[in-house]
Order: C-alpha cells, then structure tokens, then sequence
C-alpha cells in the first residue's frame, strides 16, 4: 500500500506544485503571484506532512509548523509592500 | 499475508480471516491514507482554480479555501498514521496556525487587490465597498 500510496500522493502533489507554478509565472499582477507562491508553500506543507505519514517518522513535523507560519509572514508583507501598486 | 497497513505484528495462529478483519490500527491506517489522498486531491483542485479562474479575488478564494482544507486533511492523515501524542501535539498546532493565518492573509490580499482595482467587476453581484 505504501508504495502506491507514495506514487498517488507524488503525482497529486506535483501536479499542483506545477499549476502554481505556471500562475506564479504568469502573474499578471504582483498579488496574483502571492496568491501563487503562499499555494505553493502550503504545497510543500503538504508534501512534507504526506512523506512524514508515508515513512512514519516525526522528524519533519516542526517544518511543518514553520512553514505555516513562514507563509502567512511572507504573503502579508508582501501585500503590505504591494498595497500602493497602482493609484486609485 | 499481512494485514491491510502492513504494520500490526502477525501473532501466530492468526487465521487468514483474522488478518482482514479490521483491527483498530488498520482502520486508522485506511484512513489515514484516504485522507492523505482526498487532501491531494483538494490541493490539485486549488491548483486547477488559482490557474484557471478570471481575477484576483477569484483565485484568492480557490487558493485558500480547498488548499486549507487540503493541508488539514493530510495534517489527519498525519496524526492518524503517527498516533503519539507528542506528534498529535505538534500535528494540531500546525493545523491551528493554518487555519488561525490563511483568513487573515486572504483578507489582505483581497484588500489589497480591491484597492488597486484588480477586481472584475462584472463578475460581482454586489459590491458592497462602493461609494454610493
């Protein structure tokens, strides 16, 4: 079961890693790739808690909750900073 | 042949028939691996939103809400795949931050995104943040 459980789990996740990443390029806007790069971190999240589960080992669980810290940091600075992008 | 889970030492003398029936940890194996797919699964549907829905506010709403409810469904598969309580503890602070930090960064983005005019406004009922 592990084993297909990992090539599932693989093909999911990097799939999605793909589509941010497309939006990520693509913008248009600079919140568009915030919106991207926070999908693609809460991918990784993902990714990182699915390898913990598969191999049931503990080691990777404190990433976990630093990168879901990490994301909120970095995406609502980064929203601060883009705030004044245009003029209303 | 093992048990679905491959994980519960076989006590000897178990019968063929013993081994499928659902033991407590097989179960939460199961589980666990369904929850781990179905939160893939959300996470590939945020994907198919963010890249595919027409404006900011749109694809705000496709990455926070499935995404986060993706990553907290593979947070169970998680717990119930580990099933110590020093994991469960860390498993559910994660999830916590999750959902305390994903409302917050999507209002500021959608904020953010409404004040520069990155809005569609033809894709909106009401606006209820004009001037009237």
């Amino acid at each position: 079961m592990n084993h297909l459980l990992t090539v599932v789990i693989a093909g999911l996740l990097s799939m999605t890693a793909l589509l941010a990443l497309v939006r990520l390029y693509r913008g248009p806007s600079l919140m568009d790739r915030v919106v991207a790069a926070d999908m693609l971190l809460a991918t990784i999240v993902a990714a990182v808690g699915a390898e913990a589960a598969i191999n049931r080992h503990a080691t990777t669980l404190p990433v976990l909750v630093v990168l879901a810290l990490l994301g909120f940091i970095g995406a609502v600075a980064l929203v601060r900073f883009a705030a004044p992008e245009k003029k209303q | 042949m093992t048990p679905p889970g491959g994980t519960g030492p076989l006590v000897p003398g178990q019968s063929a028939a013993a081994d499928w029936a659902l033991s407590p940890i097989a179960v939460a194996d199961w589980l666990g691996a369904a929850s781990l797919v179905a939160g893939a699964l959300l996470s590939l549907a945020a994907a198919i939103g963010v890249l595919r829905f027409p404006d900011t506010l749109s694809r705000m709403h496709a990455a926070t809400k499935p995404q986060v409810l993706g990553v907290l469904l593979v947070l169970l598969g998680v717990s119930l795949r580990l099933r110590t309580l020093a994991d469960l503890g860390m498993v559910a602070l994660a999830g916590i931050f999750q959902l305390a930090t994903a409302p917050v960064a999507a209002q500021m983005v959608g904020r953010a995104a409404y004040r520069s005019g990155r809005v569609e406004r033809r894709l909106l009922d009401v606006d209820e943040l004009a001037e009237h």
